[in-house]
């Protein structure tokens, strides 16, 4: 289970975050700079929150008695908007460049298999599409088996049709891996579709909405 | 064109070789604190380390015989630890040459280390790899097109050294005679035809590290645009 509760000054409002959240997805909806992708980052651990706590499963990401856990051993799936693959790498290059040589073959084998880019692993970012990178970033944010996954606007730059099957591959990811999923988008209708929860964040403050 | 002694090349060539090394070491470190720290005092150590760009080659000569002279801090150290001297020897031309290069191939380096995107690193953390790891696969592959440009005019730098080379190094035929230090001394025996020989050396060197440093910065800009 996650458990977020903390305060962070920003520019100019205070972000002032406080939920649970259990194997579900929840989708963070609101408008531009009200703070969605700083929650995302303080809980990824790129950045960090002023006061308060954050854990999963037991274990301190951050807490006001104890140095902030590092990035690096967060166990976080981290799909950044635009994507962020390595451009000097190929797809498969990036979809195995944390994974230990022999382990885990399998199941990187079975997401490119569900995630239909079996065919674009000898390709660079730039030889592919919108849509094909951003199945290829949720394949990396994925690969190392992540304990919590954060997608940033993960639908932003598809068409409908690529949307629909990224959004329905995504469904049966969480069905399959149980593991919580937090994401921020502009679209409610994306938010209706896919979360268990809606969150609204309105200048750092936060509401729970509907539910799925 | 009669036969000249080829050693003035090669000595330039030996103290820019080793010059650029350290250059490259030092400059990677550096680059690397201050493109991701702000601390205290950061535009100060900024400038002291962009200062020999803007100084008069005699101040740097003077500061480093100040430095390294006999009676210098350093060059004492350097005589009592390890037995030898910088002034009027190689290793003086070599030093001379590390410290008007540094601040080209540190700009250089900072420009490029700045160009990569810090999500590349964020997202490599999220994956569990170690910030080493980051640096070598992701960071300095990356900005590797800035750092070998600034590596090349560090060494075109380093080559062309002049001034100070003359301050610590003096001028000993088949010691310390560089290029430049050979260009000027045959100019100033009158032997014109050996400084013109000297002149087109440097100059074909010049523009070959030129070309070089045009055709890098334009694969640099294909690749970052990749994605």
């Amino acid at each position: 289970m996650l458990q977020v509760d903390f305060k962070k000054q920003l520019d100019h409002f205070s972000l002032t975050m406080q939920f649970r959240l259990d194997k579900e997805i929840l989708a963070l909806v609101g408008s531009s700079g009200s703070g969605k992708t700083t929650l995302l980052n303080c809980i990824a651990g790129i950045v960090h929150p002023d006061v308060g706590e954050i854990s999963l499963n037991e274990r301190k990401f951050y807490s006001d008695d104890q140095k902030p856990l590092k990035i690096q051993k967060r166990k976080v799936g981290y799909l950044f908007q635009d994507y962020a693959l390595f451009p000097h790498l190929t797809v498969e290059q990036n979809i195995l460049y944390a994974v230990p040589r022999e382990s885990a073959i399998a199941h990187i084998t079975e997401l490119t298999k569900i995630l239909g880019i079996t065919g674009l692993l000898g390709k660079y970012p730039h030889q592919i599409s919108g849509g094909e990178k951003q199945r290829v970033a949720l394949t990396r944010s994925l690969a190392a088996q992540p304990d919590i996954l954060l997608l940033d606007e993960p639908f932003s730059a598809l068409d409908d049709a690529n949307r629909d099957r990224c959004q329905n591959e995504l469904l049966r990811i969480h069905e399959k891996w149980q593991i919580p999923i937090i994401f921020v988008t502009h679209r409610i209708a994306d938010a209706e579709k896919l979360a268990d929860r809606i969150m609204r964040i309105e200048k750092g403050q936060m509401t729970e909405e509907t539910a799925r | 064109m009669m036969a000249y002694d080829l050693s003035p090349l090669w000595l330039s060539l030996r103290v820019a070789v080793i010059s650029t090394l350290f250059v490259f070491i030092v400059s990677l470190a550096l680059a690397r604190f201050m493109s991701r720290r702000d601390f205290f005092g950061k535009s100060f150590l900024e400038a002291l380390i962009l200062l020999p760009l803007v100084l008069p080659p005699t101040v740097i000569g003077f500061g480093l015989i100040v430095l390294f002279g006999v009676n210098g801090p350093l060059g004492i150290l350097l005589e009592q630890w390890f037995g030898f001297r910088v002034v009027f020897t190689w290793i003086g031309a070599a030093i001379a040459s590390f410290v008007v290069s540094l601040p080209l191939m540190y700009q250089s380096v900072l420009a490029a280390f700045e160009k990569v995107d810090p999500r590349w690193e964020n997202v490599a953390r999220t994956m569990g790899v170690s910030e080493w790891r980051i640096f070598r696969t992701i960071t300095f592959p990356l900005a590797w097109s800035g750092i070998l440009a600034g590596l090349i005019l560090a060494f075109a730098r380093g080559i062309g050294e002049f001034g100070a080379t003359l301050m610590i190094a003096g001028y000993i035929p088949g010691v310390t005679e560089t290029i430049p230090l050979a260009i000027y001394f045959a100019y100033e025996a009158g032997d014109m035809e050996k400084s013109l020989f000297w002149v087109l050396i440097v100059s074909s060197l010049g523009i070959a590290a030129i070309t070089w440093v045009n055709y890098w910065r334009k694969k640099t800009a294909v690749r970052i645009g990749r994605e």
